[in-house]
């Protein structure tokens, strides 16, 4: 028999589940199974053909065209659009991506009522640890369209109570990530957290602050890597809130908080935080909103705290401009649509604005720690996939 | 109560991009991949009742032949032809959604990227 080794995405079924969780049947699981192998077929078989079509067409004819090479994305950007190969990756992944929202909310919607209860007795388990304010606006930048392409993103309620999105969201990262971020989806916060172990040893934070929280996936890490912690998640959006608190004491995490604040103006107290967090946050905002949050950050921080972000590499002059147009694919075929000016931001700057000092800053590179991999089976080389691998760039500093 | 069906198929707030020369191409294709994804999914399950049955013996092809739904189970089945439809259908629907909804929920990405980049 003909086997050759074919790295394949995990079967649905091993995904973590928890009382939150939402139901699962036989065909959505089928269905989610589908679209993880279809998310792999197109990320390693269709996508790398981008790049073969570009060296080949695209930049050959822009050059005979204009006697010169391409010198921004935007002229990549308008040069491919023509290209067959690029057209039909494109398309294919839009629908995909699309077939992704519609499996997960179909599944989350028909029980949209039972999730609401569920989560409901739940967070009546632990209210003081849940801290709800309806009068915290959901933030222009999150108003103006659905981030990912998740119809109603992470604020709207169909009915008091609705969580069906959060749902939604918890349900389907594992198949957009072909379960690279572990069961629980909680590889970058893992990652983060054990960083911080060993690199930092003597660092101590009696309170972390999570800053765009969503449904606490890589909170709850940062409270189980430090118990005697209290970790506060913030967000805007309340089901997200609501799900993620009882997702939490679902699973059992006690010193952890979600609040419902907009991270420009929490209102917390000046330096009443050893370490401020955010993962894979900064670029669903704007820029306005990312330098009030920074200086924020700065405020809210003890002095010798720490504050480190996720997100994924910056853009950089020595990035090939190709690279930079398919890393930047997702911000105008996504929908997040700040992707692209966040990645231009030197991040360094952008720190020190916020007021640290030059000589406190650091930045390493992480990997998710993924608990979903089997290391007996054999492996075939991986195909780079620009921006959807779940290795990120680590920025931050300490306040001294 | 919500209707589940639509909501599920619902178009997201932003401007659909478009790959394809003709519009009409890729409408289909997204058709098409949603076929794709529910004949895979009825292969799973077709895969799981014959591996179930051979297991134990018990696989009777003319009794399945035969069968014919009472009134609940047909009920359930139709139920299932149109959320079936519902998700195959759905860039159809999500066109349809861009036309009646207010312009302020159908920005392009390039607009909003270019507000959202202002200092």
């Amino acid at each position: 028999m003909n086997n050759p080794v074919i790295n394949l995405p995990p079967v649905y079924s091993l995904i973590g589940k928890h009382e939150v969780f939402p139901e699962v049947s036989h065909d959505e699981t089928a269905r989610y199974n589908f679209l993880a192998n279809l998310n792999r077929h197109l990320s390693t078989v269709i996508s790398p053909g981008n790049k073969v079509a570009f060296e080949k067409r695209v930049q050959p004819n822009f050059i005979k065209e204009n006697g010169r090479d391409f010198q921004t994305r935007d002229e990549v950007k308008e040069a491919i659009k023509h290209d067959t190969q690029y057209q039909t990756w494109a398309a294919l992944r839009r629908s995909q991506m699309e077939m992704r929202q519609q499996a997960g909310r179909s599944m989350t919607l028909r029980q949209a009522e039972d999730l609401a209860k569920k989560v409901a007795e739940l967070n009546a388990k632990s209210p003081e640890t849940l801290v709800l304010n309806d009068k915290v606006k959901t933030p222009h930048y999150l108003e103006i369209m659905d981030n990912h392409c998740m119809p109603g993103s992470y604020h709207t309620e169909l009915f008091a109570g609705d969580v069906s999105n959060a749902a939604n969201y918890d349900s389907g990262l594992f198949v957009t990530s072909g379960g690279m971020l572990g069961k629980l989806t909680d590889g970058g916060g893992k990652a983060i957290s054990s960083w911080v172990l060993s690199n930092a040893p003597d660092f101590k934070p009696k309170r972390i602050l999570d800053i765009g929280c969503g449904l606490g996936h890589n909170t709850l890490p940062l409270a189980m890597a430090y118990p005697d912690a209290e970790v506060v998640g913030i967000d805007t959006g309340a089901p997200m809130l609501r799900y993620g608190h009882a997702r939490a004491v679902a699973l059992g995490i006690k010193n952890v908080k979600f609040m419902q604040l907009n991270a420009e103006d929490t209102g917390f107290e000046t330096e009443s935080f050893d370490w401020i967090q955010t993962t894979m946050f900064l670029h669903e905002t704007s820029m306005k909103a990312m330098f009030k949050i920074g200086t924020e950050i700065f405020r809210m921080l003890k002095p010798n705290g720490l504050s480190l972000h996720i997100e994924q590499p910056q853009y950089s002059a020595e990035m090939p401009l190709f690279e930079q147009f398919i890393r930047d694919w997702d911000a105008f075929n996504n929908n997040e649509p700040f992707w692209g000016a966040m990645h231009d931001v030197d991040m360094f700057d952008w720190i020190v604005q916020s007021g640290f000092k030059k000589e406190h800053l650091l930045s390493f590179g992480a990997r998710a720690i993924n608990d979903n991999e089997d290391h007996t089976k054999p492996k075939a080389p991986e195909v780079e996939d620009h921006g959807r691998s779940a290795i990120w760039n680590v920025f931050g500093a300490w306040k001294k | 109560m919500i209707n589940d069906i639509l909501l599920s198929s619902s178009k997201a707030k932003g401007k659909r991009p478009y790959f394809l020369e003709d519009k009409a191409v890729e409408r289909v294709l997204n058709i098409t991949m949603a076929v794709a994804s529910e004949v895979a999914v009825m292969h799973e399950r077709l895969d799981t009742i014959e591996r179930l049955l051979a297991s134990k013996n018990i696989l009777q092809n003319a009794e399945i032949e035969a069968f014919v739904p009472d009134a609940t189970q047909a009920e359930e089945r139709q139920r299932w032809h149109a959320s079936y439809i519902s998700r195959v259908l759905r860039i159809v629907q999500q066109e349809l959604e861009a036309l009646q909804q207010d312009p302020a929920n159908n920005r392009s990405m390039e607009e909003i990227a270019e507000e959202l980049g202002r200092i």
